[in-house]
């Protein structure tokens, strides 16, 4: 019987995995560029749709701008990949949501400043992705429903070479599935 | 469930391999220049080829243009000598050292009755007199500007003895707006070809140690997925796409398999897989970052970085016994390690208080030798001959590539209009 809900549940969680792909990064700028779309290679199909539904209903609190939910973004501190006290909120809200709606998942998009190797900083960022799946993990989120990736420093927020631009892009991003 | 999966992306991605992957020209193509150069150049002169003019693509000048682009030859005039030699018994010894000329290069090009060319060269020494190599190359048309690599590489080889890489060619990555492109061309510049264009980042291209096929990482998935691509025909497939994070590919020497960073089991990790994506096995557990592996040139074990032991550094894992090493230590930050042909050291990329340089280092002596001042270099690719270091760089906010030779006293800089270009990759020895 528990293998039965186990194979259910990863079912569902592999099927809304084939559309996470899909789900647009918000600093992603490439959208209007009418070149081939690459990154239409991985959508498959629209039958995840009863599972991504429910989070993204007109009434979504992921969505509405009053909610903590609607926070998407942590950042972090120069080498560092602690969660600071500031943004602990933030990933508390999205854990609580996601322990209360087992069949949302997440994506987890790691950053870093634009300082250093290319595919170093794509380590650094998977770290800070991974920093805080843990935190989410240990809120009682399935690991099933999280997905870390890293950008390295290869989709910087801000272009500038300042240390203000450097901030914004220490981050990870949470994004659900169907966003 | 998860095969299935892979298998229908790999459908996908062989769809989209067919539909937008064909080698197209490209207009980005990259000029180089010398910087800085040897202390004491050879001077050679470099006589037309009889009959060149006849075609568009004049042999001794890609011979020439490729000695002295390489900064340790310096052209002599040839101008004005009659009659001008063709052959290597017409070459008068003292004409030429009067102009101050140690070598001559004369040649011919005569077009045969199949409509290809038999092209033939000799290297005529002028101070000791005689031939040092003569070769005849029997081509077509298009095939002229190879055979002037072929003929630099020739001469570079007798008078260095060190093989030549003018025939080689180079993959590197362009830049614009949100225009991504992987392209290779010649190690000159020349016959830039677009072979994958992308909305979304591209990263760490690799060419398979026989030249047939490149390793790189793309986003367009919206996350690191790492493809290994058919240089012939443009097919490709996606040899590491797991959960997570899949990145920086090193290929065996034999070609069979590719090192890759996955973090589909937590943390970022080295595995091995075959080269066609099958049977990825972790080479190591650590608790720590572990990344940018690069084969010895042996196979025998691996160079790469990891956070470790603080700082990120240089660690050597011996793939036979498991043992590792740690075989950075002078700085805070050094990564990139990319091994010399010959085994014996390897280059890398430090950072000196904000300054991103070039380094090498040797293994016997741990001596550290910084090539280049930064600020931002990065991305480290030595030529198949172990002479030269191509790296990307930063100019005007925007990047180009540069290259130094491995002792660092030539420079060059390659840079194309426009256009961002990063993540340069010497490939191998073009096959005879």
């Amino acid at each position: 019987m528990h293998k039965l809900i186990i194979a259910a549940i990863m079912a569902i969680a592999l099927a809304a995995c084939s559309s996470s792909p899909t789900t647009a990064p918000v600093e992603d700028k490439s959208a209007a560029v009418a070149t081939p779309d690459t990154s239409g290679a991985s959508t498959s199909g629209t039958s995840t749709s009863g599972v991504s539904g429910s989070t993204t209903g007109a009434q979504s609190p992921l969505k509405d701008p009053r909610n903590i939910l609607s926070k998407r973004n942590v950042y972090f501190e120069y080498d560092s990949f602690v969660i600071s006290e500031q943004y602990k909120p933030i990933v508390e809200a999205h854990a609580k949501y996601l322990v209360a709606n087992r069949s949302a998942k997440v994506t987890l998009q790691g950053n870093t400043d634009e300082r250093g190797s290319r595919e170093y900083n794509i380590a650094l960022g998977q770290k800070r992705a991974d920093a805080v799946k843990r935190m989410l993990t240990l809120m009682g989120v399935q690991e099933i429903q999280i997905e870390t990736v890293s950008f390295g420093k290869e989709k910087p927020r801000r272009e500038g070479h300042d240390e203000a631009s450097w901030a914004e892009n220490r981050r990870v991003d949470i994004l659900y599935a169907g966003e | 469930m998860k095969g299935g999966m892979h298998r229908s992306l790999k459908f996908v991605s062989a769809l989209f391999a067919a539909f937008f992957l064909s080698l197209a020209p490209a207009r980005a193509q990259l000029t180089i220049e010398i910087v800085g150069g040897a202390g004491a150049p050879l001077p050679i002169a470099i006589v037309p080829f009889e009959g060149e003019v006849r075609y568009p693509v004049s042999v001794s000048g890609i011979v020439g243009a490729d000695l002295a682009r390489s900064g340790l030859f310096k052209l002599v005039d040839a101008e004005g000598v009659t009659p001008r030699p063709f052959r290597a018994e017409e070459v008068q010894s003292a004409t030429w050292r009067a102009r101050g000329a140690d070598t001559v290069v004369v040649g011919t090009t005569r077009p045969l009755a199949d409509g290809r060319v038999e092209v033939r060269y000799a290297l005529v020494d002028a101070v000791k007199q005689g031939t040092l190599d003569s070769q005849v190359f029997t081509v077509t048309p298009a095939q002229l500007r190879v055979t002037g690599h072929k003929i630099a590489d020739a001469i570079y080889e007798k008078l260095t003895g060190d093989p030549g890489v003018f025939s080689t060619r180079i993959a590197y990555i362009t830049k614009q707006g949100a225009r991504y492109q992987l392209l290779v061309a010649d190690a000159d510049g020349n016959e830039p070809q677009t072979i994958v264009t992308s909305n979304e980042p591209l990263l760490s291209p690799r060419w398979a140690p026989d030249g047939t096929r490149i390793a790189y990482v793309s986003f367009e998935s919206k996350k690191p997925v790492v493809y290994v691509q058919n240089l012939a025909n443009g097919t490709r497939a996606a040899v590491a796409n797991f959960r997570g994070s899949n990145s920086s590919p090193a290929w065996s020497p034999d070609g069979r398999k590719l090192a890759v960073t996955l973090s589909k089991d937590g943390g970022s990790q080295l595995f091995l897989i075959n080269a066609d994506g099958t049977d990825a096995k972790r080479v190591m557990t650590s608790s720590s970052i572990d990344t940018e592996a690069y084969y010895m040139p042996d196979g025998r074990s691996l160079l790469f970085t990891s956070d470790r032991g603080g700082t990120p550094q240089i660690y050597q894992l011996n793939l036979g016994s498991g043992a590792v090493e740690r075989i950075t230590f002078d700085g805070s930050y050094n990564v990139s390690p990319r091994p010399f042909p010959d085994g014996k050291g390897f280059a890398f990329v430090r950072r000196d208080g904000g300054r991103f340089q070039i380094a090498t280092q040797d293994f016997a002596t741990r001596q550290v030798q910084v090539l280049t001042s930064g600020p931002l270099d990065e991305s480290p690719s030595i030529a198949p001959n172990g002479k030269l270091i191509l790296y990307a760089n930063e100019v005007g906010g925007r990047g180009t590539l540069a290259a130094t030779s491995s002792d660092g006293r030539i420079k060059q800089r390659l840079s194309a209009s426009a256009t961002d270009v990063r993540e340069p990759a010497w490939g191998p020895y073009a096959k005879p």
